[in-house]
């Protein structure tokens, strides 16, 4: 898979991100045109061009912040009834299944790290002991199929609250123990259909859908769904994400 | 033979309209395509080497970029077309015995074409792929958000609905594309004049005369 160039200086894009959206914005408007025109003439190694990408990128942050805008922080994805549920229900990652992280839930803790006040980690069982809540929604792959299951877990919004994490920060990053990591807006993360999901379909996460503690947000797209989550991090530093820093949508909402 | 004239027969906004949306729904369909492969919804997927983007992540790309363009140019044809008068001069009425007709002309190749004026099936079909687009538009927005648009997603049938809807969308438009550019090439002047805007038509009879009523015999060719 070919990365993208972008560079490593995360905080310095962070820092000027203003500049470059806006640099990037005109880019696009002046570069769309001739840019579909010369696809037709070169096809799709054009994508790989430098010039291209750029705008590209461009155009992603751009759709970055429209569906931040157009995200409704109070809008309930839809819930559907438990007959209507996936089975088989689709595994998904960035490796082979016979390659999923055996966690054991007896030593896990869950790491607090960046602008939370109370960074003692948690053990498994302090999580399930929190007041739990479950939905049944559509997943969607950012590939284009989706299922419907069920999660139950901890409301991420509560958790925040609970450990006393900066809810005026920007970003909550994710480290998982498949070395996976991704990042989601705060407003996404206080979204209240966000779960700290312990359970798929009323039963212990089984290991493929993530045990022993995930991330399920049904107003984004499978990917920023994180597994095996070893790590919370609040920021204000732009995290990336494991797909995202090879060109996939940041935002990725529904 | 007559001294002949030039005539306008697609104002100068419709054809950079036109150009922009061929380039534009050229990579909507071939980025769209690359999609799709992602996760199949038939038992088919499109040849790898005809997509655009090169992966997932380079199609989305593409798709999402181009997605504003194609909303920009149509929402101003549509203020354009129904402002000036040029939708209802031009694509009205129709009439669907007459379309029949005329498609039952065109199979036996005894259609007849006119620049400048649209027969009933060429008035139905232009109508069918503005229709098409704007299908198109709305159940890609449901697709891409069905929880912040969810009215879009309950009036496509839910997210997998609406997925099923832009498809087949998009194979009607592709199916229209495929008559309109042979027909185009079956008669290389209406190519002409959607580059040029014009076309030429004999001097006599008087100026003033609409192409509505100039012989078919002068102006006209036999699909």
């Amino acid at each position: 898979m070919k990365k993208l160039s972008l560079g490593s200086n995360h905080e310095w894009l962070a820092a000027n991100r203003k500049d470059i959206q806006q640099i990037e914005r005109r880019f696009f408007l002046k570069g769309a045109f001739s840019m579909s025109a010369l696809a037709l003439l070169s096809g799709c190694d054009l994508t790989h061009d430098v010039t291209t990408q750029r705008i590209l990128n461009g155009a992603s942050r751009l759709n970055d912040d429209m569906q931040a805008r157009l995200f409704d922080p109070s809008r309930l994805a839809k819930e559907y009834p438990d007959g209507m549920i996936t089975k088989p229900f689709p595994f998904n990652a960035y490796y082979d299944r016979s390659k999923v992280p055996a966690v054991d839930g007896d030593i896990y803790q869950l790491e607090l790290l960046g602008l939370v006040r109370e960074k003692k980690p948690w053990a498994l069982k302090q999580l399930a002991a929190l007041p739990q809540t479950s939905q049944v929604t559509r997943h969607i792959c950012v590939e284009g199929w989706s299922a419907i299951g069920k999660w139950g877990g901890v409301r991420f919004s509560d958790f925040l609250q609970r450990v006393g994490a900066d809810t005026t920060a920007k970003f909550v990053g994710f480290k998982c123990a498949d070395d996976y990591y991704t990042s989601i807006d705060m407003a996404t993360a206080l979204h209240p259909q966000t779960l700290l999901a312990l359970t798929f379909a009323d039963e212990t996460l089984p290991a493929e859908y993530g045990f022993p503690l995930r991330l399920r947000a049904p107003t984004k797209l499978g990917f920023k769904n994180p597994k095996h989550i070893t790590a919370i991090y609040v920021t204000n530093v732009y995290p990336g994400g494991y797909w995202e820093d090879q060109g996939y949508n940041w935002f990725s909402g529904c | 033979m007559n001294a002949r004239r030039h005539t306008i027969i697609h104002a100068s906004p419709i054809r950079v309209i036109h150009w922009l949306n061929v380039l534009t729904i050229l990579a909507m369909t071939l980025s769209g395509w690359r999609i799709y492969n992602a996760s199949p919804l038939f038992d088919f997927s499109f040849p790898r080497w005809i997509t655009l983007g090169g992966w997932l992540a380079g199609a989305l790309q593409w798709h999402f970029a181009m997605m504003w363009l194609l909303i920009i140019i149509n929402s101003v044809y549509l203020a354009y077309g129904v402002l000036t008068g040029h939708f209802r001069k031009k694509f009205l009425p129709v009439s669907k015995a007459e379309s029949w007709n005329n498609f039952k002309q065109a199979l036996t190749c005894k259609l007849q074409h006119k620049p400048g004026t649209y027969n009933s099936l060429q008035r139905t079909s232009y109508l069918g792929s503005v229709f098409l687009i704007i299908l198109l538009v709305a159940s890609g927005l449901a697709t891409w958000k069905p929880v912040q648009l969810h009215w879009l997603a309950w009036l496509m049938g839910d997210y997998e609905g609406a997925r099923l809807v832009h498809f087949f969308a998009m194979s009607l438009l592709m199916l229209f594309v495929a008559v309109h550019v042979s027909m185009a090439l079956l008669v290389p002047k209406t190519l002409l004049s959607i580059i040029t805007g014009k076309v030429s038509v004999a001097a006599t009879p008087p100026a003033q005369l609409s192409y509505a009523e100039i012989p078919s015999t002068e102006a006209g060719d036999a699909l």
